[in-house]
Parts: structure tokens; C-alpha cells; sequence
């Protein structure tokens, strides 16, 4: 009952950002809204741009590829030199090379994979000035990209798609540092630490337990790791943790902080192209999608534990506790991980490793959709709109007709890219995960025997190349190979989808418009969404359905049997 | 591309000031000055209120089988055909029904943090005969505190409804 409740409270909530947020973020990047203008204007002076030019899709390409790679490397310096760098109370040493390496690229492409266990591997300046200046940047550079495209559709004989560096420091001073900030404070008074002071020791002798409890900035860190769709923890046990994510109603906000932006952006994308109907049709789409998602993983996790039940243990009312924290329960503690699986986000709450094989695979599988329901800050929308490119030129062809969208013709340049942006993902991390399950130093990361240990890799895999960041965490990833070879799914998830992408906005922006005739396939009709839903679905059950089988699937078919 | 190189060189350097320290720094302020029991960790006199503590013997109230080791948080990741899952599993249920108490999901499975500071009103319910037994106190006066320590639902519906152990076992300690 009280899950209900949660629920109906979580649409409610959405709803009315839906419409607000949604409505802000377009005056936001048609740089309408000028509240922050006294801070912004210096800034452009200070780094020389000129915020009126814009930048044709190579240059707003060029432009985020190098700061990308600028802030690789200064989040790299900053983790191997926290040595001898101040807010360290802890004393902690420089983090090894490959560690440092794949931190920081995961942080860049707003991914957030976790191999190292921060309480005992990051000083409070890494996580403050390098993890959570990543959680705001990266954040805003999805959304930028986002944009961009919806500029694509927007305009027509333009040569430009807008200027990168305006976009980037409008996202970050209108929306994520505001928002992010208030947050914050919702955290700390549930219970969320905000401290520079280092571990607590403390001794009980009721029961003569001595403890050294970890502290540190965490709550400015959770605001920005929800809000931006980052996940990154703090600890190890990331949203678990007592310390992060203390109350039930922590939980929730988490959940509504992370489908925020993603959910808003339909609207500012309905607003922006000047049909909201078109963006109504791309949330219903994703919604449909998300909530066939939270039913199976909300089910399975509400089943008896397996193993638990064979250990005697058959009568579990409050489901599979395993891996759960007893102040979420069942049902919230899969609300969060499906919500945080279905966008870029993955942080967690509850162990998707100790999840039912049901679970498991609704929190797998809601990443191999790739991430669209309704997916990460930006990266959501974009990948969506790259499926509708899909969807309209299959149901061109089915009809026999040039398909256009949003009254923008798209021909074989557009396919193209839009097939290449969505198959870049899938492909990664079949043949990733192929490499990892034929290789000595692959081979010995799983905890889990079984189809569960092929399951913990499949998992790393996709979660690093759809950019989330979630794990099956039995997986002992924090070795050289994994390290390295994750860093390949985590570039090319993020930037062989963005450029595609931003090429995509060029060459849709220098179009003109097609007036819509009789003949004109709808795009803001049911039969639209029916089709995007099923592209989205066909291309995803085609190119994983048989890696799933090996996993999950073969694990929940296995019945009485344990590994 | 220099020019790309230079701006963005600077733009790391702000971000890094504004959001890095500044964002963080203005919210510890709050979090000092408004939260400060919270912002510091919930600790009370017999420890931190939001991370679990083992408690040995039969006149205590336990937790889950946790590790409540607060500097490696997570949890066991063993997965739901694991037979190491079951064999962990069956030896706690053992080791309940030996002191008395009819095992509860939580009371014989860990957590997601590793340090969960609660269980449920059931897996609490289910100790009141052994902790009365052992401390040699009239049960319902046991049943009575357990009852006044439950923590509902946030607002009826948020949430699982929880007791926390180590408040519970304060209170306990201060029982005539």
C-alpha cells in the first residue's frame, strides 16, 4: 500500500516538473532566462567568447571533445597528487595510474563506475574537486548535446547549432548548481553528512564496540550525483549508505531528483521544436517503457530469495532482502535501481548483485534499451530522437514514402548517422564482453559462480558503455585489465554517440522545413509511439537477447538448482 | 584548437574553484550551522545512530549478520543462486533457533551497506522472548519497549516501517 502511495507521489512530483522545469530549461538555452547574467557576462569576458557567436557542428564538436579531454586530465592530476594536496585528513596516498585513469574518464562521460571504495580510496578534495566538479560538468555537457539536436529540428537553413561554451556554463549556473544546492540541504537535515572533519571514533560500552566511522562533504556530493544523473558514491555501498541516502524519504527524492531533468527535457524539446504534442509522444514512449521495466524488477525483488529459501528460510514476506537495507524494503529499494538503470544514473541502494535473477535482469536490461527511458541528462533525449529517426524511416519504407521528422526530410546521411549512434553501443559491449570471457585476467573477476558470474561481466560491460555505472558488484574490477579495457566502452559510449549526434544537428539545422501534407506519417500520434517502442525494443532484444539467455535468463530457468 | 585548448584550461581551473570548493564549502557552512547533529555523523554517546554496531550475547537486541565495518561499506554480492548464500544463510538460521528466536529474512541475510543500524518490527518482535529470558525482565515490558521504538513508514507510506538497534538497546540498557 504505502509503495502506491510512493508511486502516485513520484508522478505527481514529475508531472509538475515535467511542465515547470521543462518550460525553464527551453528559456534556459534559448537564453531567455538572464537572472545569473551579472555572473555570466564576466565569465564570457574572462575566457574570450563572445556569447552571441555560434559554432557550426564541427567546432561545437571540437570545442567539447578538447574540454573533455582537458577535464580527463585535470581530474587524472588531481587523483594522483591527492597525496600532497590539502583536505586529506586521512592521509591517504595518490591513487595508482589505472585506477586514476579509469576514475577519471568514468567521471568525464558521466558514468561514474566505481572500481575503488571511497571511503578508504579518495581524499575529501578528489571527491569534492575532482568527482563532483565532474558530476556538474559532465551533466551539462549531455544536455548541451541534447540541445544542440533539438536546434537541429528546430531551424532550418542554418549553418550553426549554437555555441558549446555558452550552452555548457548556462546548464551549470541556471539549472544544476541551483537546484543542486537546495537539494543539498533537503540530504543533510534527513541525515546526509556535510563535514571537512575526518573519521569519528567512537566506543559503545553497552557492547564494547570501537568504530572509526568515515566522513566528509557527502551531501553536496548526492545532490549533483542524483540531480545529473552521475551515481558516483561517496562510499562504496554508494545510496546504501546510511550516510548518503538516510530515510525513506532520501530514497524517493533520489529517484525524483534523477528522472528530473531527463523527463523535462520532452518538454523543453516539445517547446523548443513548437509542438509539444511531439514531445508528450517521446515521454509516453519512454514511459510505457519504464514502467514495464520497474513492474518486473518491483516483482521479482517482492519473490523469496532463492538461496535463502533453501537454506530453510521459505516464508519471506517482505521479499529479497538480500543486499537490502530494511528502512527501503523491497519494492522502493528496485524503485530506485530501475530508476537509476533506466538513466545514465547508477547509483544504488540495494546490491543488483544480490537481486533475483528477475531483478537482474530488469536493471541489466533497462541499459542494453540503451538508456532512453527516459536515460541520462541529455544523453536520454538524444539517443530517443536517434530510435524516432529509426522509427520514421522504417515506417517510410513500409509505406514507400521519403520519411521525415518534425518536418525535417531524412535521407541517408540522417540514417545513417542516427543507425551508427545507435549501434555503437550494443557492439562495444558484445565484443568487450566477448574479450573479457576469453582472457585469463577477464576470467578471474566474478565472484559468482555460474551463469552469475558470466552476468557480472556482461553487466560491467554495458553499464560502462551506456555510461551508467552501476555493477554487479561481485565483480572485482579494480585490476589493470578491467581498469583499461572499461575505459574503452566508457569513450566510445559517450563520444561515438555525441559526435554522430551533433553531426546529425548540422546537417538537420541546414535543411529547410516540408510542409506537412496528407501524406505525412504523425509523429505525435499512439502509432508513433507504438513504433518507436518497438524499434527501440526489436533493436534491443536482436542484438542481446542471446547474451541475456547465458545470463539472467538461464539463472531464473534454473530452478532449484545453486551454483 | 589552441584557442579550444586555453579556454578550456581556464574554464577547468573556474569550475574547479566554484564548484569544487566554493559549492561544497557553502554547504558544510550550512550543514554546521543548521544540521550540525546530522551534518557530523548522528553520533550519540554510545555511537553513530545510521551505522549498525555488533551485539553479542542474549541480552541485547542484534542486528543483521552484517560486517559493520563503517570504512568497507557494501554488501556480500552473492547472487540468488549462490551456494555460498546458502550455506551463510542456513548457519544463521541455526545459530537463531539455538537462542530462542524464529528467523526473519533480515535477521538471516546482510545488507546493502554492510552497516544497516536497523531491522524490522517482526525481526525485533521475534527477540523480545530470548532478550526477557536472559535479563530476567516480564516479557510484555520487553514487547512494550520494542513497540515504542518502532519508526513507521516516513509519512505513512515511505519507506519500510523499522526499529533502530542500537536505540533500542539504550533503551534497554536503561531498564530496571
Amino acid at each position: 500500500m504505502g509503495f502506491t502511495w510512493t508511486l502516485v507521489t513520484l508522478v505527481v512530483a514529475l508531472a509538475i516538473i515535467w511542465r515547470f522545469l521543462g518550460k525553464y530549461m527551453a528559456s534556459v538555452y534559448e537564453g531567455r532566462a538572464k537572472w545569473a547574467s551579472f555572473i555570466e557576462r564576466p565569465f564570457y569576458r574572462l575566457i574570450g567568447v563572445d556569447p552571441e557567436a555560434e559554432q557550426s557542428w564541427q567546432r561545437y564538436s571540437t570545442a567539447l571533445v578538447v574540454f573533455s579531454g582537458m577535464a580527463i586530465l585535470f581530474t587524472y592530476l588531481i587523483l594522483r597528487l591527492q597525496g600532497h594536496l590539502p583536505f586529506n585528513p586521512q592521509h591517504l596516498p595518490d591513487v595508482t595510474p589505472a585506477l586514476a585513469w579509469n576514475t577519471a574518464v568514468s567521471f568525464v562521460t558521466n558514468t561514474n563506475w566505481q572500481s575503488y571504495s571511497g571511503e578508504t580510496t579518495m581524499s575529501y578534495l578528489s571527491q569534492m574537486g575532482a568527482l563532483a566538479v565532474q558530476n556538474f560538468v559532465s551533466a551539462a555537457v549531455g544536455i548541451a548535446v541534447a540541445v544542440a539536436l533539438i536546434r537541429g529540428f528546430s531551424r532550418k537553413g542554418s549553418r550553426t547549432i549554437g555555441n558549446f561554451w555558452v550552452d555548457l556554463t548556462r546548464g551549470i549556473l541556471y539549472i544544476l548548481l541551483p537546484i543542486s544546492f537546495l537539494a543539498a540541504i533537503v540530504f543533510m537535515a534527513q541525515g546526509a553528512l556535510q563535514t571537512l572533519a575526518g573519521p569519528a571514533h567512537i566506543h559503545n560500552v553497552l557492547n564494547g564496540v570501537s568504530q572509526t566511522i568515515p566522513r566528509g562533504p557527502v551531501a553536496s556530493q548526492e545532490a549533483i550525483k542524483e540531480f545529473g544523473t552521475n551515481g558516483g558514491g561517496f562510499f562504496n555501498a554508494n545510496g546504501a549508505d546510511p550516510f548518503e541516502n538516510p530515510t525513506g524519504l532520501t530514497n524517493l527524492f533520489s529517484v525524483i531528483l534523477i528522472l528530473s531533468i531527463p523527463v523535462a527535457l520532452t518538454y523543453t524539446f516539445g517547446r523548443m521544436v513548437g509542438n509539444l504534442r511531439q514531445g508528450v509522444a517521446i515521454l509516453t514512449a519512454m514511459t510505457i517503457i519504464f514502467g514495464c521495466w520497474l513492474a518486473i524488477g518491483a516483482v521479482a525483488e517482492h519473490q523469496a530469495n532463492p538461496a535463502v529459501a533453501a537454506a530453510g528460510l521459505t516464508h519471506q514476506p517482505s521479499g529479497n532482502m538480500v543486499g537490502k537495507e530494511v528502512r527501503f524494503g523491497d519494492t522502493s529499494s528496485a524503485l530506485y535501481n530501475i530508476a537509476s538503470t533506466q538513466t545514465s544514473t547508477g547509483s544504488v541502494d540495494s546490491a543488483n548483485d544480490s537481486y533475483n535473477p528477475m531483478g537482474g535482469f530488469a536493471t541489466m536490461t533497462g541499459m542494453m534499451l540503451g538508456e532512453v527511458s527516459p536515460g541520462g541528462v541529455g544523453s536520454g533525449l538524444y539517443t530517443i530522437l536517434l530510435f524516432a529517426i529509426i522509427a520514421v524511416f522504417i515506417g517510410g519504407l513500409m509505406v514507400g514514402r521519403t520519411p521525415e521528422y518534425l518536418g525535417k526530410k531524412i535521407q541517408a546521411s540522417e540514417v545513417k548517422l542516427a543507425t551508427l549512434g545507435a549501434l555503437v553501443m550494443p557492439i562495444t559491449v558484445l565484443i568487450l564482453t566477448a574479450v573479457a570471457v576469453s582472457v585469463h585476467a577477464g576470467q578471474a573477476g566474478p565472484l559468482n559462480k555460474g551463469p552469475h558470474g558470466f552476468s557480472e561481466i556482461l553487466y560491467a560491460f554495458t553499464s560502462v558503455t551506456n555510461n551508467n555505472g552501476s555493477a554487479f558488484a561481485g565483480l572485482n574490477s579494480n585490476t589493470a585489465f578491467y581498469n583499461i579495457i572499461e575505459t574503452v566502452g566508457l569513450i566510445l559510449g559517450r563520444f561515438a554517440i555525441i559526435i554522430p549526434t551533433l553531426a546529425l544537428a548540422g546537417t538537420l539545422g541546414a535543411k529547410n522545413v516540408v510542409p506537412a501534407s496528407l501524406g505525412t506519417f504523425r509523429t505525435d500520434k499512439p502509432i508513433f509511439v507504438g513504433l518507436l517502442i518497438g524499434v527501440i525494443l526489436i533493436v534491443g532484444a536482436l542484438t542481446f537477447f542471446p547474451a541475456v539467455s547465458l545470463g539472467p535468463i538461464v539463472e531464473q530457468l534454473s530452478k532449484g538448482k545453486l551454483f | 584548437m589552441l584557442l579550444h585548448l586555453r579556454r578550456s584550461a581556464i574554464i577547468t581551473v573556474i569550475f574547479f574553484a566554484v564548484l569544487g570548493l566554493l559549492y561544497p564549502l557553502a554547504e558544510t557552512a550550512i550543514g554546521q550551522l543548521a544540521f550540525s547533529h546530522q551534518a557530523n555523523g548522528s553520533l550519540t554517546r554510545y555511537g553513530s545512530t545510521l551505522v549498525g554496531q555488533k551485539w553479542s550475547g542474549p541480552k541485547w537486541f542484534h542486528g543483521r549478520p552484517d560486517g559493520y565495518n563503517p570504512m568497507s561499506t557494501g554488501g556480500t554480492n552473492l547472487g540468488p543462486r549462490s551456494h555460498t548464500l546458502e550455506t551463510d544463510v542456513a548457519k544463521q538460521v541455526a545459530t537463531l533457533e539455538k537462542d530462542g528466536i524464529a528467523p526473519t529474512s533480515g535477521l538471516v541475510t546482510t545488507s546493502g551497506s554492510g552497516v544497516d543500524p536497523d531491522i524490522s518490527p517482526a525481526a525485533a518482535y521475534a527477540q523480545v522472548d530470548a532478550v526477557a529470558t536472559a535479563r530476567g525482565l516480564p516479557t510484555s515490558q520487553i514487547r512494550q519497549l520494542v513497540t515504542s521504538h518502532i519508526s513507521g513508514a516516513q509519512f505513512g507510506f515511505l519507506g519500510s516501517p523499522y526499529v533502530n538497534v542500537l536505540l533500542l538497546n539504550e533503551a534497554l540498557s536503561a531498564l530496571k
